[in-house]
């Protein structure tokens, strides 16, 4: 028998609904992230089994409360609803409810419902039902909304088939009428001649059409024009579009007052007890600033052990093939440009996942939404939004992510003000590289007998990128023009204990996301690289001979010989010329050649910066010897001093300059996207680069 | 029974109090805010102001919200 085509479902809800708990559930591993065509929003959509061989594929939308869009990620939904002619158009919805806010989802629902796509609703989180003193008429509520109704707990995993079997009778049996008749309410006439632009739409379709200026591929270009023309009389559409809201929350009223009821006396309210605490005045910012510090502790606590094995197991694999493979160019390659450059990206994972578990963490449990209100005045006067406060956190593990959870502002310029500072924050990439050079540079002593020097000098560099951030944030809100209406909603959703399940698999999600995004640029970079530092004009390919046959050489022992050949070779490759090249720019700031060309590569990530060492040093020193990057560094002299390269000045300086600099391709990137213009990604490249080759050059100043 | 009422807005009101947004209001709400349920003719209640004053964490129409002063100032309600 042949199977039937896969039913296409699409999840849509308010957000803290569970509706992701449900996607999981319904599609369990089988989940692949994707993109939306053109924007950056992930779009998740798994298999789920049905009944026999059937089977429906699952697409989980972005949590919004309306289908009018105020933001990128909501306005996936209404263009996701509009395209009925896109092979990904759904067949069936899942509107996923909170039993407890019933009537705001339900504006959502009557919404969707209008669009006259085969629906089902699912009324989650049922079992806080009697806890909380809600009755619920199912079987009127089915009569009133013409729509099956399903109750589940998806955390508890309660319904989750019925869901299964609502999707495969809504498949069959598909009932689709308008639930509010916006029209004849509002009034009647235009929505009369609104209807007759198409008849291939429905009229609520072609009112959204207009509302959000969302024209889809659909409509031919006669239709277009005549809805533009609707589009002119701007203020008649708001007015419009107040109207229906209220129009909408009467039925819903209506509605649930013949079929939900609830009991207040029954209500206990842990909300109001647990507020009281978390947005106090004083304990509020304690337990804040307690939770940042046990992510900071975390971070640095947690993953060395791993961190340290990922790193020895890497060493050991270079070694291991070192030994098993016959030399040559292959090996080299291997051992020095793809093992090095794929253990550069697999250290992170443990920093990464600890702090994306920690947010998926604070999100979950709602506690993110308390943050938020608290230190929202306290933002603003640095131009930014509470809202803020989650990019500013989040781009400690990395700043691609951060920036795209920016979109959550609706003040443009909040928003925009906080795109720009982000990226000063101390993301996990500056982490391996503040590692190796504080460990170089900075003794291993305890400060006043207790904290450990190091640990203090890295706790500095935290402290520094976020006040570097607020400080830039600060002159960006005195000298930046923008227009925008700055208008700050949050939702502060109920607490709840967070489910393992979601938050393992957001936490799985992101970093794999990581991973596989820098982890291409990382491995790319580190074969260029490699290439690029053993290859070279002319004057390379010669270098044997030069060297061997230089006077001065006559009386040094074979591996003194092979040793000057490597370094000799390394300065005159390609990468070598672009060293030194820009060796004379960096003079001031106390580096040479080889560092520049760890900057060079570092301006598409920094991370590479200690992978570029690794690869520069590994082709420098002889083959057979794996000696760590570390020892590497220091035993290596400056020629004009006699001295070690890496001392003091030259590491504080390149702290500094890590902390400040732009040297993130990808944060650029997401910048542009975001912003949807180059300007505003070249004012953080040139901005941050002025400001850290000043900062460093006075650093490297007074250490020296 | 007579009712005394006075004109005032959200930002007027004391932790705990109750009033019920004027229907005049309906221009100044933004439609986000509608949406969210913050409609004319509601019940809103103040359960929170924020350490530094602002912003207000309001319960309206079963919805629980963070709105700022600036908006909040703008909504008119009628104490009963």
């Amino acid at each position: 028998m042949e199977n039937p085509k896969p039913i296409k479902v699409a999840l849509i809800g308010n957000p803290n609904t569970g509706k992701t708990s449900l996607f999981n559930q319904l599609t369990g591993l089988t989940q692949k992230v994707g993109n939306y065509p053109g924007v950056t929003v992930d779009k998740k959509s798994g298999n789920c089994k049905l009944s026999g061989n059937k089977t429906a594929i699952i697409t989980d939308l972005p949590g919004t409360y309306s289908i009018n869009p105020t933001s990128v990620d909501e306005s996936i939904v209404l263009t996701s609803l509009l395209n009925t002619t896109d092979k990904d158009f759904p067949d069936i919805i899942v509107v996923v409810a909170d039993v407890e806010n019933l009537k705001r989802n339900l504006f959502l629902f009557s919404q969707v419902k209008d669009l006259e796509i085969p629906i089902i609703l699912a009324i989650n989180m049922s079992d806080q039902m009697e806890r909380k003193g809600i009755s619920l008429d199912i079987k009127t509520l089915q009569e009133e909304l013409q729509t099956e109704v399903v109750l589940i707990s998806s955390r508890k995993k309660i319904g989750i088939n019925k869901v299964k079997e609502a999707i495969e009778n809504c498949a069959v049996v598909s009932n689709t009428h308008p639930l509010c008749s916006i029209n004849h309410k509002i009034d009647g006439d235009y929505f009369e001649k609104l209807k007759e632009v198409s008849a291939n739409h429905t009229l609520y379709e072609l009112w959204l059409m207009i509302t959000q200026n969302n024209f889809p591929d659909s409509l031919t270009l006669e239709e277009k024009t005549k809805l533009m023309q609707f589009t002119q009389d701007a203020s008649r559409v708001k007015r419009y579009q107040h109207k229906e809201t209220i129009h909408r929350y009467q039925q819903i009223n209506q509605i649930l007052k013949r079929t939900y009821k609830v009991d207040r006396s029954k209500a206990k309210d842990l909300r109001a007890k647990l507020d009281k605490v978390f947005t106090h005045k004083i304990f509020g910012y304690v337990i804040f600033f307690g939770v940042l510090l046990l992510i900071f502790q975390s971070i640095f606590d947690w993953s060395t052990v791993p961190m340290d094995f990922i790193d020895a197991q890497f060493a050991n694999l270079s070694e291991f093939v070192t030994k098993q493979m016959n030399a040559g160019v292959l090996r080299d390659l291997i051992t020095d440009g793809i093992i090095p450059g794929i253990g550069g990206v697999v250290i992170f994972i443990p920093q990464i996942a600890i702090l994306f578990l920690f947010v998926a963490i604070l999100e979950e449990t709602g506690y993110m939404s308390r943050v938020v209100f608290l230190m929202d005045k306290i933002m603003r006067r640095y131009g930014m939004s509470g809202k803020s406060v989650i990019p500013l956190i989040s781009g400690t593990a990395c700043a691609i992510p951060a920036v795209m959870a920016t979109r959550t502002i609706a003040g443009w310029k909040e928003r925009l003000i906080t795109i720009l500072v982000t990226p000063f924050t101390t993301c996990s990439a500056r982490l391996p590289v503040y590692a190796i050079l504080i460990s170089l540079v900075i003794p291993d002593k305890k400060l006043l007998g207790y904290f450990s020097l190091q640990g203090f000098t890295l706790l500095s560099l935290y402290v520094l990128g976020f006040a570097i951030a607020i400080i830039s944030a600060f002159i960006l809100h005195k000298l930046l023009k923008v227009k925008s209406t700055s208008f700050f909603v949050a939702e502060m959703p109920n607490y709840k204990l967070p489910s393992i399940k979601n938050v393992i698999l957001d936490v799985l999600e992101k970093t794999k996301a990581f991973v596989f995004g820098a982890g291409k640029i990382i491995l790319a970079i580190s074969i260029v690289l490699w290439f690029l530092a053993s290859n070279g004009p002319e004057s390379f390919k010669n270098i044997e001979k030069t060297v061997t046959e230089n006077t001065a050489h006559k009386n040094l022992s074979f591996s003194e010989i092979q040793t000057k050949i490597s370094s000799a070779k390394l300065e005159n490759s390609y990468i070598g010329i672009m060293g030194k090249t820009i060796e004379p720019a960096i003079k001031p700031l106390g580096y040479d050649w080889k560092i520049g060309i760890a900057l060079i590569s570092s301006f598409a990530a920094r991370e590479v910066f200690v992978g570029t060492l690794a690869t520069i040093y590994s082709v420098e020193s002889d083959d057979e010897s794996n000696s760590t990057i570390k020892e590497r560094m220091r035993a290596e002299i400056n020629p004009e001093t006699g001295e070690k390269r890496f001392d003091l000045a030259v590491g504080m300086s390149l702290l500094i300059f890590y902390a400040f600099a732009m040297q993130c391709m990808g944060t650029l990137a997401i910048v542009k996207r975001e912003t949807k213009t180059w300007k505003w990604p070249m004012a953080q490249l040139v901005g941050m680069g002025i400001l850290a080759y000043v900062a460093s050059f006075i650093t490297f100043t007074i250490f020296s | 029974m007579i009712k005394i009422q006075t004109l005032s807005t959200i930002a007027t009101l004391v932790k705990g109090e109750i009033g019920i947004i004027s229907e005049e209001s309906l221009d100044v709400i933004p439609l986000k805010l509608l949406e969210m349920g913050c409609l004319p003719g509601v019940e809103v209640e103040l359960l929170q102001v924020a350490p530094l004053k602002d912003p207000l964490y309001i319960c309206v129409n079963g919805s629980h919200l963070a709105i700022r002063k600036e908006m909040a100032s703008q909504i008119k309600i009628i104490k009963s």
